[in-house]
């Protein structure tokens, strides 16, 4: 009688199961991951998002705070850093236990606000403001001792604005680390209108650009690392492309030609210019701020008002091109080249880019709010962008970004290649999944 | 003589509602919703929410509604100061807007003492000419 109790139980639970047609992949994997059939079964309406046929999508957690960058470990375990401390915590490692995808414990550790989060070699990296720390992880990738972890870079300019540091590493040893610009254009009065550029923008000493320090020495500072490239604004998404082994970065391009110079520009051109940016680093490259920006519709890089400039003047000389540019003002925040298996072959090696969405758009209406697609072949854009996963905001017309319900913010790939994708307003963690 | 007084009473009245009207606080918020639009909309956004962790919002915010003076000099001096503003942290710079003058500045803090749920009372020119004086 027990066991017949056991067996109606049984099937009653695989007919719930496979009521959902999700469920039945057959894949017996379940969040163990590694074969490209997923068992999670993606929340109804796929928690708002619009996607493209076959995906789906689970808010894992809600409510976690402000997460800003995504890692998952090797058995499908998430760690967030928390943009401003949620509970006295600025990390969070969220596990599911049962496998259904939702998380059900989580564990906060580290006292600092910040933004980056990296799993490499066996360390956890995570930055605050102003440094970079790491922790040692056990087989199973997970922190061994939360309380003391390794300060390998401190003292880092941080300044008003952009003041958080993204970081990646590549498979030679080495972290890079960027350090925002403290300014919109390097004005002599910053967001002044009609106010010059300063010759030579003193910032670019110690930021508007892209550090390289070593993964595994203690207390480095400015002198310790190199300036591997410079003349970047602000970048928050970056990744390392492993096709093309090479840095590969986001810029948030600058705000206000119109603001600024509405003697040059209009506000219809304000809004879409200039480029948000994708480049390919090599050391020493210079990316042109504040001298210079990426107009994407004159596909030039034309001299910044500040400089001279008037809408018109290009420039042709030092400064690297981008491998891609966006519309203006979209603030891209997190970078990912996808390897995965999950997907269909069109997304392999290709870039997600998460936009956070304007506020430097108005008055047009606000853009972005959405995880944008790029394909790419042997390490170089191969076609044209589109949007992947849309509606963070939750409705069409956002007129203001407080008026977005979510933005996105950070990407990560798991074990099994779903991606997730953080929004830093409400505290969503998504899992975006394809079903074969 | 009779119709010459009639005459220029008409005209005084006149002159006096007319001046009325233009230091009234409903002339002053139309005009400072022009300055509004021209100078801070972009940052602040068209409902006055500004920007998280950027640009503050004007909507609510004691900055807004509470010491004249202290906001007076918001728009001479600017703001960037790493002070967080009713809690939170607002990162980007606002640039000194002095070059505005003291009826356009009348103007557009009426505008948004009394608009985006603000419900405070109108600033007037020579109350921004007094804070200017004492302002370098």
């Amino acid at each position: 009688m027990k066991k017949n109790m056991i067996r109606l139980g049984s099937l009653l639970t695989a007919i719930v199961f496979c009521s959902s047609s999700w469920a039945c992949t057959g894949d017996s994997t379940r969040h163990e991951g590694g074969d490209a059939a997923t068992a999670v079964t993606p929340d109804a309406n796929n928690a708002g998002l619009k996607l493209p046929a076959g995906f789906g999508a689970l808010k894992i957690i809600d409510n976690i705070g402000r997460p800003r960058h995504i890692v998952v470990n090797s058995k499908g375990e998430v760690y967030i850093k928390e943009f401003r401390l949620k509970d006295g915590k600025g990390i969070y490692l969220l596990r599911d236990t049962n496998g259904d995808g939702k998380v059900d414990t989580k564990v906060g550790f580290g006292n600092y606000n910040g933004t980056g989060i990296v799993i490499k070699n066996g360390y956890l990296y995570a930055s605050s403001d102003e440094e970079v720390f790491r922790y040692k992880l056990d087989a199973n990738e997970n922190v061994i001792d939360t309380a003391h972890p390794e300060k390998i870079i401190t003292g880092l300019k941080k300044g008003r604005q952009h003041e958080t540091k993204s970081i990646v590493l590549d498979d030679a040893g080495n972290i890079y680390v960027n350090i925002g610009a403290y300014s919109n254009s390097c004005q002599e009065v910053d967001r002044g209108k009609g106010s010059k550029g300063i010759m030579p923008c003193p910032i670019l000493d110690s930021a508007g650009g892209i550090w390289r320090f070593k993964a595994d020495k203690l207390n480095q500072t400015y002198g310790d690392g190199t300036r591997y490239a410079t003349g970047l604004r602000n970048v928050v998404g970056l990744d390392w492309n492993t096709q093309a082994n090479q840095l590969f970065v986001m810029q948030h391009g600058r705000d206000g030609l119109f603001q600024m110079f509405p003697e040059y520009y209009n506000e219809k051109q304000s809004a879409e210019l200039p480029a948000e940016c994708l480049y390919a680093l090599k050391e020493g490259d210079n990316a042109g701020w504040p001298y210079i920006y990426y107009d994407q519709q004159q596909k030039k890089k034309m001299l910044a008002p500040e400089y001279g400039g008037d809408g018109k003047k290009s420039v042709d000389d030092k400064y690297i091109d981008p491998v891609y540019a966006f519309p203006g003002h979209l603030a891209p925040n997190g970078l990912l080249f996808y390897t995965g298996n999950m997907f269909p072959e069109k997304y392999r090696n290709g870039a997600f880019i998460a936009f956070h969405g304007s506020w430097n758009r108005a008055p047009e209406p606000q853009k972005g709010f959405f995880v944008a697609f790029v394909p790419f072949k042997n390490g170089k854009p191969s076609g044209e962008w589109e949007i992947f996963a849309d509606n963070f905001a939750g409705k069409e017309d956002i007129a203001s970004p407080g008026q977005a319900e979510h933005r996105p913010c950070g990407l990560a790939q798991g074990p099994d290649g779903s991606l997730y994708v953080t929004d830093d307003t409400k505290g969503a963690v998504y899992r975006i999944v394809y079903k074969k | 003589m009779k119709k010459t007084i009639v005459t220029l009473s008409f005209i005084l009245v006149c002159t006096v509602i007319l001046f009325a009207q233009a230091n009234s606080p409903a002339a002053s918020k139309v005009r400072g919703k022009k300055v509004y639009e021209t100078y801070c909309l972009a940052c602040h956004q068209v409902d006055g929410m500004g920007v998280p962790n950027m640009n503050p919002p004007l909507s609510k915010t004691s900055w807004v509604t509470g010491d004249k003076t202290k906001l007076i000099q918001v728009i001479l001096k600017g703001f960037a100061q790493s002070v967080p503003i009713d809690g939170e942290d607002y990162s980007n710079n606002m640039a000194p807007h002095n070059f505005l003058k003291d009826q356009e500045i009348a103007d557009v803090l009426t505008y948004i003492r009394s608009s985006f749920g603000n419900k405070s009372s109108a600033i007037t020119a020579a109350e921004v000419k007094a804070v200017r004086a004492k302002t370098k």
